[in-house]
């Protein structure tokens, strides 16, 4: 069995969001070019991403910078940059280069719009349920 | 903010399609034009796309570079008693493939549509996140 890294609700619901944002971005591109020739559509590993990010924040930089001198900041807040595009593999290319398939990317962009959705609800929740934590006679 | 930019992503798109619509429009507008006083007679009117990188990274919008004209050669029709007609009495209209405009203005249009729908979307996403810190 896989034990679940117990994680901050409000970093996981953060973290999730700016990469299930960022995703939305990249299909969002895809739809736009549809039709440019020798665009190649692309996406990312969420799954990995995420947990790219999460140890990366939760365990500090996998290449921390060097704090030499007292001038020098510590890199605590690193935070790694936005997870690697990959390109589609396209089953049916078509002649201009471009790899848009239509169904494929809409099917993901409304999974992803859905996933975002949900995120949001969750992150909602776990703020929800700290300020009701912290009012008096749970009003 | 990565949603804001997908909502600059689906405008460029939606910019590019109605310029590729207006080309359309203006293509069958013309199908039937023969030639002008210097013997050119209307030339079909074909965008081009090109991916243009957005202000945020990783968000490719998309633009027209170019309106290119058909080089396809003018259509011929034999009526001697037309004005236009030259001495062996043929007429020369212009260039346009009216069923391939009519297949371009459908595929324009779903474009524009689906366009429409992702910055619907990206929209509806903005709305809900303002509610994350809400009641």
């Amino acid at each position: 069995m896989n034990p679940v890294p117990d994680y901050d609700p409000l970093v996981f619901g953060e973290t999730a969001l700016r990469l299930r944002t960022y995703r939305q971005q990249i299909l969002g591109s895809n739809l736009a070019n549809a039709e440019t020739p020798g665009f190649r559509a692309k996406d990312v590993n969420f799954a990995a991403a995420l947990r790219e990010q999460l140890e990366g924040q939760a365990y500090g930089s996998r290449l921390p910078l060097a704090v030499t001198t007292s001038g020098h900041m510590p890199s605590s807040t690193y935070r790694p940059g936005m997870p690697t595009q990959l390109f589609r593999t396209s089953a049916q290319p078509s002649m201009d280069g471009n790899t848009v398939d239509l169904d494929i990317e809409r099917s993901h962009f409304a999974e992803n719009v859905t996933k975002t959705e949900a995120q949001m609800r969750f992150l909602a929740g776990a703020f929800r349920s700290r300020v009701n934590a912290m009012t008096p006679d749970g009003r | 903010m990565s949603l804001i930019s997908s909502l600059h992503v689906a405008s460029t798109a939606l910019h590019a399609q109605s310029l590729r619509l207006n080309t359309i429009a203006s293509n069958l507008a013309n199908a039937d034009s023969t030639v002008d006083t210097y013997g050119n007679a209307y030339r079909a009117k074909n965008v081009v796309f090109r991916t243009v990188p957005m202000e945020n990274m990783g968000a490719d919008g998309v633009e027209v570079m170019s309106i290119r004209e058909s080089d396809v050669p003018f259509r011929k029709v034999y009526e001697p008693g037309h004005p236009k007609a030259d001495e062996s009495g043929f007429v020369s209209y212009s260039n346009v493939n009216a069923v391939e405009e009519m297949v371009n203005m459908i595929s324009a249009s779903r474009s524009y549509q689906m366009n429409l729908e992702a910055m619907n979307s990206a929209r509806e996403l903005l709305q809900r996140s303002l509610d994350i810190l809400g009641t």
